[in-house]
């Protein structure tokens, strides 16, 4: 391995590593399709932004004592999820001890599409993927990581996913009537708000479902999962994808 | 007062919650229509937030400054250590005038205060003289919403109403024939009340005056024709300078209904010769909470109700479901200061998407507001069910094996369990979503495989 390549400590976030480990293998694949060293540490397990959003960010020492020493180590550590990304840089408890590391790894997290547009500085990707897609743009990601400009503020406009797959032969990407509303997963919310949650969901796949959609695109699988459930349910002919699947299936 | 089932019990009635989110979404369109057209948009977010940072880090200053100034231009001010002094205050100065019916203004802070109530059990007629205030009274209904008070009814409900109240014609749902039939009724109100009381927008400390702005004009109608003007004003109102309206006046109606401006935004200053003007400062637990340093900016708020407007979970519960005067994102962060107990379903209701915070035109970080009045109230409620399982989840996940252990189990019993197990009623997930199919191996379990 050439020393002037990133390693990159890839952090796969527990739901991916249970229910969509296909999700993990195309990010891992992308980053070295685009020339990185991925290590994934076998040790992780997550990064306890559930038990925090519930209100128990005092709980969750031990699981981010666990992350910074799991990921110290690396140059850069990415994750394909938003979420969790935003929970290590902003939610993690203050652990005085492991200050100089949780630090380090505080400002080293990125999460996969700015680690590719900001970091690899890649313009776009070249590929092809002949669908009709519509983008979801979950919250933490787009008001949180600001991964794209939204609707509420007066800002010029980007989308660093977009970025990536603008060039994509073939793709066409849906403009949706409400551009980046909640989906209404929320974690915890997700059961506590059930009915909310739920209706909320419902109105964001109308919302591609009425543009003819084909894929379902989005950058935090938390988000898909419960829209998945919705589209199973229903029985509504759409699939979703997570961006790292679509641009590593692009790519080769 | 649980958020949860009010929310459901909202949502009972489909084609109703859809209209009140599409009609809400409106508003918020229109807001994103206006802000668009000022490029400086942000710079004036940024301005407004650091005014308000400057003016809740020396309030007694400004204050005192206030007091000082408006005093010395004949109003004559009054302090109201809580919700009871500003009643009684308001009390005494009807009954000196020997007034039986007032006109009022809409003005959140005197719902807060439970004004009403207090006002009718000493025999007094109010009357709200808003449109949409008149309505829910009417009613005998709260506001739902702290700029559209009346948003969650619709044409033909109100219709109903008059009809009944006003007797207009049954089934007429005309917009400009019912507000004519209420003209004509508050005209007749306004006329026989001796004190006007509104709210207040704008306490400005360097000319002792103070601001009001309204679209229908009723405020002034009122307290033109009234002897006596009471003004109440929660102390956070307060801005330093008159040029800092500049600013505040091009956020407030944009933010709040995408208009460039409030159709009327009177300036008070002294009293007409012969007549009476009076303001009552309140504090009512705003002090409370600009000593917590974690929510101090809440008090920044200039109640647009932008973040009622933009909240997707608002919009599809409904103003009356949070239980609280102050409904939507601003209100789940102030109500559980005044009670923790009561109000403490409110702070989960959001899944923190922060649309609030990037609406809000004064820059209140809303949802991490929320997010951390989560953190107290666990803290406050003690151990409960929730926290054990918490407790239990931060051990799975410190244990790399304790993790797998039981990604295992939960994913073999995913695959195996018949249907009917796995959506229980008491698996509220799977009401009405499927859980994801159970992939053959995790991701680990692959990696060790083909990476390692």
């Amino acid at each position: 391995m050439q020393s002037n390549i990133p390693h990159i400590g890839l952090f796969i976030p527990c739901y991916i590593d249970q229910f969509y480990p296909n999700v993990a293998i195309a990010t891992l694949e992308l980053l070295e399709k685009l020339g990185c060293k991925v290590t994934y540490p076998l040790g992780q397990t997550c990064c306890g932004q559930p038990m925090a959003n519930a209100g128990f960010e005092i709980e969750t020492k031990g699981t981010t004592e666990k992350f910074i020493k799991d990921f110290a180590e690396f140059d850069y550590i990415v994750a394909p999820s938003g979420s969790c990304v935003l929970h290590i840089k902003e939610h993690q408890p203050h652990l005085k001890k492991l200050a100089k590391n949780q630090q380090y790894v505080q400002s080293k997290i990125f999460e996969l599409s700015e680690f590719i547009t900001d970091v690899l500085r890649i313009e776009s990707i070249e590929g092809s993927f002949p669908h009709k897609i519509g983008f979801h743009s979950s919250c933490h990601g787009l008001r949180g990581l600001r991964l794209a400009s939204d609707t509420e503020r007066n800002d010029k406009e980007y989308n660093k996913v977009h970025q990536l797959m603008k060039e994509l032969k073939g793709m066409e990407w849906v403009e949706l009537t409400r551009k980046d509303e909640c989906c209404g997963f929320g974690g915890t919310f997700s059961v506590t708000e059930e009915a909310v949650s739920v209706q909320m969901g419902k109105d964001r796949i109308a919302d591609h479902m009425d543009k003819g959609v084909e894929i379902i695109v989005g950058g935090d699988m938390s988000c898909l999962m419960h829209m998945q459930g919705i589209t199973i349910r229903d029985k509504e002919n759409v699939q979703l994808m997570h961006f790292a699947e679509v641009l590593n299936q692009a790519l080769s | 007062m649980s958020h949860p089932a009010n929310a459901a019990l909202f949502l009972k009635d489909q084609s109703r919650a859809k209209w009140h989110d599409e009609t809400l979404w409106i508003v918020r369109q229109k807001r994103d229509l206006t802000i668009h057209q000022i490029p400086e948009w942000e710079q004036l977010r940024d301005l407004a937030s650091q005014i308000k940072e400057h003016t809740l880090s020396k309030l007694d200053f400004y204050l005192e400054e206030l007091e000082r100034n408006a005093t010395a231009n004949g109003i004559k001010v009054h302090w109201a250590e809580n919700a009871a002094e500003h009643n009684e205050i308001i009390g005494r100065i009807i009954d000196e005038k020997n007034c039986t019916a007032i006109v009022k203004s809409k003005s959140i802070l005197t719902e807060e205060c439970h004004l009403n109530p207090f006002l009718e059990a000493k025999g007094i007629e109010v009357v709200d003289t808003d449109l949409g205030e008149r309505i829910i009274q009417f009613l005998k209904q709260p506001p739902s919403h702290i700029v559209m008070p009346a948003i969650h009814l619709k044409k033909s409900d109100i219709s109903d109403i008059f009809h009944e109240k006003l007797q207009t014609e049954k089934g007429n749902i005309d917009p400009v024939y019912l507000t004519q039939a209420a003209r004509l009724h508050l005209r007749e109100k306004f006329l026989q009340a001796k004190v006007a009381i509104t709210g207040v927008n704008f306490g400005v400390a360097e000319t002792g005056e103070f601001v009001v702005c309204t679209n229908e004009g009723n405020a002034d109608m009122g307290v033109h024709i009234a002897d006596t003007h009471i003004a109440c004003m929660g102390i956070e109102k307060l801005i330093p300078r008159r040029k800092d309206l500049g600013i505040f006046l091009r956020l407030l109606a944009r933010s709040a209904t995408g208009q460039s401006i409030t159709n009327y935004n009177s300036h008070f200053r002294s009293p007409a010769p012969g007549k009476e003007l009076h303001l009552i400062l309140v504090n009512n637990g705003r002090t409370k909470q600009l000593g917590r340093e974690k929510f101090r900016n809440s008090l920044k708020c200039i109640r647009c109700g932008a973040c009622m407007n933009t909240c997707p979970i608002y919009r599809r519960s409904g103003g009356f479901s949070y239980g609280s005067t102050v409904p939507g994102p601003i209100g789940s962060i102030l109500s559980p200061g005044i009670d923790l107990k009561k109000y403490s379903t409110l702070p989960f209701a959001s899944t923190l998407c922060g649309s609030c915070s990037d609406v809000c035109p004064v820059k209140i970080n809303i949802h991490e507001q929320l997010y951390e009045w989560r953190q107290e109230i666990t803290k406050a409620q003690g151990t409960s069910a929730k926290g054990i399982a918490m407790k239990l989840a931060n051990g799975l996940f410190q244990s790399p094996l304790a993790y797998r252990l039981s990604g295992k189990a939960m994913r073999a019993s995913l695959k195996n369990l018949p249907n009917s197990v796995i959506y229980n009623p008491l698996n509220v997930w799977g009401k009405s979503r499927d859980l994801p199919p159970v992939p053959t191996e995790t991701f680990k379990e692959w990696y060790k495989k083909n990476k390692k």
